[in-house]
């Protein structure tokens, strides 16, 4: 087809929907046709991504303990979010009562990549924040939902858990990294009682010094109150996103 | 084979079935619809699906045999403490449902794709089947059967245009910003136009709940059809209270969307009742802006949403999407669509498990007598990809879907999900011959965006000037 008119040709500056693709006959064009394709194929390579242990307790600089959850690999983990909420039968001997004020959780959810990404400077990021709290070594969790944060910190005798954990990837953004604050963690925790500060993808989303100070923020005010949730929302926060929990 | 199959005596009707040795027992329809529904990951993770393929199969054996009277006597969620039950069983017609009263559920499928029973006939008897009779049948129905019969059926409506008739496919412009950009809207909108798409409604997902947001975006949609002078509606996919407050401070309201769910208990996940439906209805019919009808409802549904809200009742999702539709029949709505594979992979697995639920819902839609469009869509997380999409998309389009989802490029900014472009709808017209809404496709063969029933290569001079204020950055 002839080059698209001018009006038509400057809507693209306006919006990034995948206006003005053009039409081979009826179709999309072979170059966004591909384009399209590729970032399919991030957001799918995201999705089915392991989490590497070893690599993410090097890059946090210390060791970290690394707990399963139910659902044994990446089918079940989609079919079954219950599974992805319990700690493996096996696994709860390993975590012991600590008496910290914090447990952080890195959990893959639906991003290893994003973990992989973002987890261990933003976790360098909320610690230097925190110098007098008795935090927890990180316990890395596998094929985890956002809910599998309340076993472990439960068992760890936590305050507070902090669940960093990978969000479902878009075809814009495969690594964006979601950070989930649940007071008092213990199975069965409704999803109401948390709260979530999402998007932490620099440099396109949340920086990671913008994120620790409001997670620092939220937590000071949760230890204060006692709670987490919706009686602690503050305008610029949103409620968990379902995908994840 | 040896088996029978017969209901005992007691509170709960309970059927059984001898396949060989082994004797295979359902306690109540609930149970037995359930076991006897197509393997899918939502009714796994509800613990309700079949345990095994022969299991799966008896049941179907059962519900074969199965009177339609059964579904009057029995319900799968109880009258008393749920008003969708309620609706269903008051609503029944005796009248209309006398011609397939004397049916078991596999002679109605039968019935439904007899050469002598045509669209009209089932038509006839639309008010006389309840969701579960429909959902009981399309369990005993293979993909062509579901869509051959859904051909058949004719359910048309009408606002500004006229949707849902024979040989027509409408598409909804699906505008959607992560920020509600009205500049970045009108210019998803403009490219959407460009390519023919719009006749069912052009719908906005606001990004925020915020009422003036809404209005703003309200108004650009109505300044764009205006400016155009385009014979379709709009519509802005707001919760029905916030709708109501619209149309009480004067917003141009065209049409009153809400999600639906077949319970009460999932509806009031939604916040939403039946008399607020009604309530909401009335105050849109009030505004009297539909030019050749007054359908104002537009609802979206989805199988899982009741499980995802805890309140399934122990019965199966596609049943109970049946049920959403029931609740949208007493609404009398313009348009209607299954939202199919955006619930996630814990509900539809795969494009095999989103293709068979895209046709039940449809299928069940038209057999009750709603408008049945689906957005046809996968998230990335789910074992599907745009292969799927086609599939499905072009099997909906040969069962004669109302309308699908036109994004740009398919990939929706906002909602972050992948769903049919305004290239797939121009394919489906393309190869199946369909064609726009009547009052849209003369729109568009007027203002240049249509040559020879194919849409032009080029922009018309209409286009060219600017007329939408939102775009005046553009002048710049």
């Amino acid at each position: 087809m002839a080059d698209p008119p001018a009006l038509h040709h400057r809507l693209g500056a306006l919006t990034q929907a995948r206006v003005l693709l053009g039409r081979a006959g009826q179709a999309m064009p072979t170059r966004a046709l591909l384009d399209f394709q590729l970032d399919h194929a991030r957001a799918r390579d995201a999705v089915h991504a392991a989490l590497d242990p070893a690599a993410l307790s090097a890059a946090i600089k210390q060791p970290c303990m690394v707990v399963r959850s139910r659902a044994l690999d990446r089918t079940e983990y989609l079919k079954r979010p219950d599974l992805g909420r319990l700690l493996h039968e096996d696994d709860g001997a390993l975590l012991t009562q600590t008496g910290a004020t914090l447990a952080i959780v890195v959990a893959d959810g639906l991003s290893a990549s994003a973990v992989h990404a973002h987890a261990a400077p933003l976790i360098a990021a909320i610690v230097e924040r925190l110098p007098d709290w008795r935090i927890a070594p990180p316990v890395v969790a596998l094929q985890a939902r956002v809910a599998l944060g309340d076993d472990i910190g439960e068992a760890l005798g936590a305050e507070l858990s902090l669940v960093l954990i990978g969000e479902r990837p878009g075809l814009s953004a495969h690594d964006s990294l979601g950070a989930y604050l649940t007071w008092a963690p213990r199975r069965g925790r409704r999803d109401s009682e948390r709260n979530c500060v999402s998007n932490i993808r620099p440099p396109h989303g949340l920086s990671y010094a913008a994120a620790a100070d409001t997670i620092v923020a939220l937590m000071r005010a949760a230890r204060h109150l006692q709670l987490t949730g919706v009686a602690l929302k503050d305008g610029t926060l949103s409620l968990p996103s379902p995908d994840a929990r | 084979m040896y088996y029978t199959s017969r209901p005992e005596q007691c509170a709960l009707a309970s059927y059984f079935i001898d396949i060989g040795t082994t004797r295979y027992r359902f306690d109540g329809l609930a149970h037995l619809l359930a076991v006897a529904s197509p393997l899918r990951s939502g009714d796994q993770l509800a613990g309700l699906a079949a345990e095994s393929a022969e299991q799966r199969m008896a049941a179907r054996l059962v519900l074969a045999d199965l009177p339609l009277k059964a579904f009057l006597s029995e319900t799968v969620v109880s009258y008393e403490s749920d008003e969708v039950t309620r609706l269903i069983v008051d609503s029944h017609d005796p009248v209309a449902f006398a011609a397939i009263s004397t049916l078991t559920v596999g002679e109605f499928r039968e019935w439904l794709l007899s050469n002598t029973v045509g669209g009209s006939d089932i038509g006839a008897v639309a008010a006389g089947i309840t969701p579960e009779m429909a959902a009981a049948v399309s369990k005993l129905m293979r993909n062509q059967d579901l869509i051959a019969v859904a051909r058949k059926i004719s359910v048309v409506t009408r606002f500004r245009n006229t949707i849902g008739l024979p040989g027509r496919l409408a598409v909804r412009l699906q505008p959607n910003h992560p920020t509600d950009d009205p500049a970045g809207i009108a210019a998803s909108v403009l490219d959407g136009l460009l390519m023919g798409a719009g006749d069912a409604v052009i719908g906005i997902n606001p990004a925020s709940d915020n009422i003036e947001t809404m209005a703003t975006l309200l108004n650009l949609l109505e300044e764009v059809r205006c400016a155009y002078d385009i014979p379709t509606q709009s519509c802005v996919l707001a919760h029905v209270t916030t709708t109501l407050a619209l149309v009480n401070r004067g917003a141009p309201v065209d049409l009153c969307f809400q999600s639906i769910a077949g319970t009460q208990a999932a509806n009031r996940s939604f916040g939403i009742d039946l008399a607020l439906l009604a309530e909401t209805r009335e105050a849109t019919l009030s505004l009297d802006r539909g030019s050749i009808g007054s359908n104002v409802m537009y609802f979206e549904t989805g199988q899982g949403s009741c499980l995802s809200a805890d309140a399934h009742h122990g019965v199966d999702q596609q049943t109970l999407e049946a049920r959403a539709y029931a609740v949208a029949r007493a609404f009398s709505p313009l348009l209607v669509n299954s939202v199919v594979g955006f619930i996630g992979p814990e509900y539809l697995y795969d494009g095999k498990q989103i293709a068979r639920a895209a046709l039940e819902d449809h299928f069940c839609g038209k057999l009750l007598g709603v408008p049945m469009g689906v957005d046809i869509c996968y998230t990335n997380h789910a074992e599907a990809d745009g292969d799927d999409t086609d599939t499905i998309l072009t099997l909906l389009g040969v069962a004669g879907v109302t309308f699908i989802m036109g994004v740009p490029g398919a990939d929706d900014i906002m909602l972050n999900y992948q769903s049919t472009s305004f290239h797939d709808a121009l394919y489906l017209r393309e190869v199946l011959g369909l064609r726009p809404a009547p009052e849209f496709e003369a729109w568009l063969e007027k203002i240049g965006l249509s040559e020879n029933g194919r849409i032009a290569d080029w922009t018309p001079p209409a286009f060219e000037a600017n007329r939408i204020s939102a775009l005046g950055q553009l002048n710049g």
